[in-house]
């Protein structure tokens, strides 16, 4: 009996991410969730531009890439032209956060029957480690060497919180994928999100704290031990918003 | 001296890695409660990476956390 395999909603492709990159992670566990709803044949991923712009060779659903930050607009145009597909965007803290922090908004209030992945790994990835709207204050990067200074760049934007403050969305969570338990919530997190989605139930949206070795500047597992001391104290994981609870009560 | 055997009729976990894919990363290593895997130095794959694998499958209890850490899906394993 096979206890653990690659999904097969994930290629068999090698990824191009670095190292210990938790992406790989979380891109498992949107496969798993792929598999074990039945819904290859019909779900739409939208990737972002950033560490996961190639995210389209790596799921074996259709795929489709958006401009930087715009994966939700795609999403909700997807969605609306065909409803009975399931539709999911992978986007990075630059992409959703900083770029496309207007669409996410507003796709998020007009609570559009998307499911949104969302990767909170507190750098620029792709571009080389620059501060990015979720470095934390005090974080060395490539563009704040002395550590944020949250006098001029001001502070960590929380998404969920943010998110979960409007009236709109159904499903907002944070999770974290530094070790096994938090991994294994995290599935039951994304599969919620899609079913969601398939039970019509409007707008998810799970970020997961992810890490960075590289831009980090450390090795994977010190990069997990940093997630765990310092990311998941200012980004408390939990459920931030659950209308879905609501309405079926 | 007592030499440890399976007990008749229970199957042992298997776990096989894809060390092609494997890019030394070391999470697999840390994950596991048994302490039986490590990056095995002297060997160089594909990538360039030196790949986990197991020291003593006997010891295996086939709890899969390695496969759930590993960000690269090169763990397989079954019981």
């Amino acid at each position: 009996m096979v206890v653990f395999e690659k999904p097969h909603a994930l290629c068999d492709v090698p990824l191009h991410y670095c190292p210990g990159c938790t992406h790989g992670i979380v891109h498992r566990l949107v496969a798993e969730a792929i598999d074990e709803l039945g819904i290859e044949g019909s779900a739409i991923g939208v990737a972002p531009v950033g560490c996961a712009v190639m995210a389209y060779d790596y799921f074996n659903c259709d795929m489709v890439e958006a401009a930087h930050g715009r994966a939700p607009a795609v999403a909700t145009g997807i969605k609306r032209a065909k409803p009975e597909n399931i539709v999911f965007t992978y986007q990075g803290d630059g992409d959703l956060a900083s770029i496309g922090m207007a669409e996410t908004v507003h796709a998020a209030t007009r609570n559009e029957n998307i499911t949104i992945i969302f990767i909170n790994n507190a750098i620029y990835g792709m571009t080389g480690g620059q501060m990015a709207p979720t470095s934390l204050p005090g974080q060395v990067t490539q563009t704040s060497p002395y550590g944020r200074d949250v006098k001029t760049a001001g502070f960590p934007i929380k998404v969920s919180e943010l998110l979960a403050s409007l009236d709109g969305p159904s499903y907002i969570q944070r999770v974290a994928v530094n070790n096994v338990k938090n991994v294994k919530q995290a599935k039951k997190a994304i599969k919620k999100a899609f079913e969601n989605q398939i039970e019509g139930k409007g707008f998810s949206l799970i970020e997961v704290v992810s890490s960075c070795p590289t831009n980090w500047g450390m090795t994977p597992q010190q990069a997990l031990d940093w997630v765990e001391e310092k990311m998941i104290p200012y980004y408390p994981l939990g459920v931030y918003k659950d209308k879905t609870s609501e309405e079926g009560e | 001296m007592q030499v440890k055997t399976c007990r008749k009729g229970i199957e042992m976990p298997k776990v096989t890695f894809n060390e092609d894919l494997c890019k030394g990363c070391g999470l697999c290593v840390n994950a596991c409660p048994k302490q039986i895997i490590e990056l095995k130095k002297d060997v160089i794959n594909k990538k360039g990476h030196s790949p986990a694998g197991m020291t003593d499958q006997s010891k295996c209890i086939g709890c899969a956390f390695c496969a759930t850490m590993c960000p690269d899906c090169v763990i397989t394993v079954e019981k």
